[in-house]
C-alpha cells in the first residue's frame, strides 16, 4: 500500500471520473438551455412556442432546467469529483471499485427514467415535486435510483478510507479525502428525509396502490434533505477552496484544524434546519420553526470559519508572490490562471449569497422574501454561482487530467469567467430587488401573468441581459471543454491534482478532529432533538387524504 | 493530545462572528415577540369536503368589530376565492385560508403577509391595512398550467 504509485495506477478511478463529469455536463448544457428562456419569456420575450411540440411550454422547460442543473449535474460531477480527490488525497485505489461502478449504474439508469417523464411532460412538477401534483412513478423511481446510486458510491470511498486507516495507525487522514468522505456521510444521512418522502408516500401513491397523500408530512420531509442539499453542493466546492486551491495560488492551508472543525460542524448542523424552508407553512409550531431559526444561525458559524481560513491562505499564497500591503498582496494573485479566478470569484460572490442567506433563514423576516423571486436571485449567487463556478474551475484542470490534453484556450476560458461575473450580477441584483420591492411570485410565467406591472419591466429587462450573458459563458465554458477533448494537444507537462500542505504539520491536529464516532452521534441527537418532536406529530395526524392532480 | 492552536487574529473573527449572530438572533426575537409571528397550528379539515362544507364553501369577508374583519379565502386552480376584498382604512383582516386542490401561496404587495396554503390544513394570517389604495396579492407556489393568473386584490378605501 505504501508503494509510490505511478502516473497511470489511477486508470480506472479516472475513467470513472471521466464518465461522471461527462454525464454531468451534459445535463448541465441541456438543462442551461432553459435559464435564458425563462427570463426572456419575464422580459415579453417567448421564445417556447418555437420549442412547440417538443418542449410544451414554459413550466416543462422549467422542470428541466432544476431537474437538470441543480440535481443531475450536480450529484454526478460531486461523486465524480470527491471519488477522484479520495482516490488521489490517500494515494490509495478504490478498496471496492465494483462499488462505485455499481453506483454510477444505477445513478445513470435513474436519469434516463427520470428523463423520459420529464421530456415527455409527464413530470412538470419542477424539481421539488410537491404533491398533489402527481408526476408519473418513473419520475419518483428515477429520483431514487439517483440518490441510492450516490449513497452506493458513498459506500465505496468509505470502505477505501477504512482500508487505508487500517494500514495507516495513528496517522490524520489527509484533509483532502477526510472531507470528501464527510461530504458523503452528511449527505447519506440527509437524504433520509427525500427517500421517506418517496419510497413511503409518493411511489406507492402515484402507482395508485394508496389514494391519497399528506402534502404537509410530504414538504417536510423533502426540506429535511432539501436544506442539507445545498451543503452537498457546496461542501464538494470547500473541498476545493481549503484542499487545492491554496495550492493553486502557490500557498498553503492556513489552518488544518480549523478545516476540520469547519467540516464537522458541517456534518452536525447541516440537516437539522430545513424548517427555515417552511415558516410561511400552517401545521408546524412556531416554537420548532424557532429553535431551527437558531441552528441555521449555527450553521453559518463554519462558514464564517471558511472565509477567514480560505482567505487568510490566499493571502500567505499572495505574500509568498511578493505581494505586499494590506490589501495589494490580492493583485499578485494567479488571476490568468482561469481555474484559480474562477473559484477566487465563487469565494467572493458567496459572501453576497451567503448575506442573502442569512436574511433567509431569519424566521419573520423571511415572510419578506419567501417565495419571490429574491429567492432565484439568491440561488444564483450560492449554487448557480458559488457551486457551479467552482465546478468549472475545477474541471479546468480536472479535464485536462482526465483527457490527457492542455486545456483549449486559456484566452477564452479567462473570458468564461469574468462573463460570469458580468451575467450574475444584474442577474441576481434584479431578482433581489424583484422580490424585495414588489414580491414578485418566483417560478411563474410573468410574461403572461395579468398582473404583471408596469414598474417591474426595467428590473425584468436587466434580469434577462444577466441570463443572457450567463448563457453565454455557459457557451463559452462548453467550447473550452469540448476543444480540450477533441482539438487540443496533448499534455506537454502531467497535471496533477493540487494538493495544499497544511501550514503546520498534519500530525499536530488533534486526534478529536479525526475521530468520527462522536461527531456521527452528536450529528444523530441534533436531529432527533430538533425533527423529532414536529415529524413526530405530523406523522400522528398524517391524514393520506390528498389525491393527485395533474394540473399541467 | 496535540494542543488546539488557533491564530490570535483568527480568534477575534471567531468571536466577532458569534457576537454578530447573537445580535441578529436578538433583533429576530425582539419583532417575533412585539406580533410579527408565523403560521402555526390550525384544525385540520378535510380537503375533499372544503367546497360544501362552512365556512370554506362560501368564502367571504366577514366583519367581527369595528375594524376588524375575518376573511375565509379557498385557494383553487387558479384563483382565489373570493378575489377581492374591500375594507376601510385602518382595518386588521385576519385570514384563514385553505386549499381544495394543491399547494398554493399567498403573498400580498406592499404587507408582510407572506403563506402557504395546503389541501387539509388552515393558514391563519393577519395584516393591518392603513393606507387606502389597492393591495395586489399573488399565488406564488407553483400550481399547474394557469398558476400565474391566480391572484386578486384587497381595496382599502378612505374613510369618509
Amino acid at each position: 500500500m505504501e508503494n509510490p504509485m505511478s502516473l497511470n495506477s489511477f486508470r480506472l478511478e479516472e475513467k470513472l471520473t471521466a464518465w461522471h463529469i461527462g454525464i454531468a455536463l451534459g445535463a448541465l448544457f441541456l438543462g442551461t438551455w432553459f435559464g435564458p428562456l425563462q427570463v426572456l419569456e419575464h422580459a415579453g420575450i417567448d421564445l417556447y412556442g418555437k420549442l412547440a411540440p417538443g418542449i410544451k411550454g414554459y413550466y416543462q422547460g422549467l422542470t428541466i432546467h432544476g431537474v437538470l442543473n441543480a440535481l443531475v449535474f450536480t450529484t454526478f460531477f460531486i461523486t465524480g469529483f470527491l471519488t477522484f480527490a479520495t482516490v488521489h488525497s490517500l494515494k490509495m485505489k478504490l478498496r471496492f471499485p465494483w462499488i462505485n461502478i455499481l453506483g454510477l449504474g444505477l445513478m445513470a439508469a435513474g436519469l434516463l427514467m427520470t428523463a423520459a417523464p420529464l421530456l415527455l411532460n409527464n413530470a412538470t412538477v419542477l424539481y421539488t415535486f410537491y404533491p398533489p401534483l402527481e408526476a408519473s412513478s418513473l419520475f419518483y423511481i428515477g429520483l431514487t435510483l439517483v440518490v441510492v446510486g450516490s449513497w452506493v458510491e458513498g459506500f465505496g470511498l468509505y470502505f477505501t478510507l477504512a482500508a487505508w486507516r487500517r494500514a495507516h495507525p495513528g496517522a490524520r487522514t489527509p484533509f483532502v479525502a477526510f472531507a470528501s468522505v464527510l461530504t458523503m456521510v452528511m449527505w447519506q444521512i440527509a437524504s433520509l428525509g427525500i427517500a421517506a418522502e418517496v419510497l413511503v408516500l409518493l411511489i406507492p401513491w402515484s402507482l395508485g396502490l394508496v389514494k391519497g397523500t399528506d402534502p404537509l408530512l410530504a414538504r417536510t420531509l423533502f426540506w429535511f434533505t432539501g436544506h442539507p442539499i445545498v451543503y452537498f453542493w457546496l461542501l464538494p466546492a470547500y473541498v476545493s477552496w481549503y484542499g487545492m486551491l491554496p495550492k493553486q495560488a502557490g500557498g498553503k492551508l492556513f489552518s488544518d484544524p480549523l478545516a476540520r472543525l469547519a467540516f464537522w460542524l458541517f456534518l452536525v448542523l447541516s440537516i437539522p434546519v430545513g424548517l427555515h424552508h417552511q415558516f410561511t407553512d400552517p401545521g408546524i409550531s412556531p416554537a420548532w420553526k424557532a429553535f431551527q431559526t437558531l441552528l441555521t444561525y449555527g450553521v453559518t458559524f463554519p462558514s464564517l470559519l471558511t472565509a477567514f481560513t480560505v482567505v487568510a491562505s490566499l493571502e500567505l499564497a499572495g505574500r509568498a508572490r511578493g505581494g505586499t500591503g494590506l490589501f495589494r498582496w490580492i493583485r499578485k494573485l494567479p488571476w490568468e490562471d482561469p481555474s484559480f479566478s474562477a473559484q477566487a470569484l465563487a469565494i467572493v460572490t458567496f459572501a453576497f449569497g451567503g448575506i442573502g442567506g442569512i436574511i433567509n433563514a431569519s424566521y419573520n423576516i423571511d415572510l419578506l422574501v419567501h417565495n419571490t423571486l429574491w429567492i432565484v436571485g439568491h440561488f444564483h449567487l450560492t449554487l448557480a454561482t458559488t457551486v457551479v463556478l467552482s465546478f468549472i474551475g475545477i474541471s479546468y484542470w480536472l479535464i485536462p487530467k482526465l483527457s490527457g490534453k492542455e486545456l483549449w484556450s486559456v484566452r477564452t476560458a479567462q473570458v468564461q469567467v469574468w462573463l460570469w461575473i458580468a451575467g450574475v450580477l444584474p442577474f441576481s441584483a434584479s431578482h433581489h430587488l424583484l422580490g424585495l420591492r414588489f414580491s414578485v411570485p418566483r417560478r411563474t410565467m410573468l410574461g403572461e401573468a395579468p398582473y404583471l406591472s408596469p414598474e417591474w419591466h426595467p428590473l425584468l429587462l436587466v434580469a434577462a441581459l444577466g441570463g443572457v450573458l450567463l448563457f453565454a459563458s455557459l457557451v463559452l465554458y462548453f467550447v473550452v471543454v469540448l476543444g480540450t477533448v477533441f482539438a487540443s494537444r496533448k499534455l506537454a507537462q502531467p497535471v496533477e491534482m493540487p494538493v495544499a500542505d497544511s501550514v503546520r504539520d498534519l500530525q499536530e491536529t488533534p486526534q478529536w478532529l479525526d475521530t468520527w464516532k462522536p461527531w456521527l452521534i452528536g450529528t444523530i441527537v441534533l436531529i432527533v432533538i430538533s425533527y423529532g418532536p414536529p415529524l413526530a406529530d405530523l406523522i400522528r395526524n398524517a391524514n393520506l387524504s390528498s389525491a393527485g392532480l395533474r394540473a399541467w | 493530545m496535540n494542543s488546539f492552536k488557533v491564530d490570535p487574529y483568527e480568534k477575534w473573527w471567531m468571536v466577532a462572528s458569534g457576537i454578530i449572530l447573537v445580535l441578529f438572533l436578538l433583533a429576530v426575537a425582539v419583532s417575533a415577540f412585539s406580533g410579527f409571528g408565523l403560521p402555526g397550528h390550525e384544525p385540520h379539515i378535510d380537503p375533499s369536503r372544503v367546497a360544501v362544507d362552512p365556512p370554506f364553501a362560501n368564502p367571504a369577508l366577514v366583519e367581527r368589530g369595528p375594524g376588524r374583519y375575518d376573511v375565509y379565502m379557498r385557494a383553487q386552480i387558479w384563483a382565489f376565492a373570493p378575489n377581492e376584498i374591500k375594507v376601510p382604512a385602518g382595518s386588521t383582516v385576519t385570514f384563514y385560508m385553505t386549499s381544495a386542490d394543491l399547494l398554493h401561496g399567498f403573498i400580498i404587495e406592499r404587507t408582510n403577509v407572506n403563506v402557504m396554503v395546503f389541501p387539509g390544513q388552515v393558514t391563519k394570517t393577519t395584516a393591518r391595512f392603513d393606507e387606502p389604495g389597492e393591495y395586489r396579492f399573488f399565488c406564488h407556489e407553483y400550481c399547474g398550467l394557469a398558476h400565474h393568473v391566480m391572484f386578486g386584490r384587497v381595496v382599502v378605501e378612505a374613510r369618509s
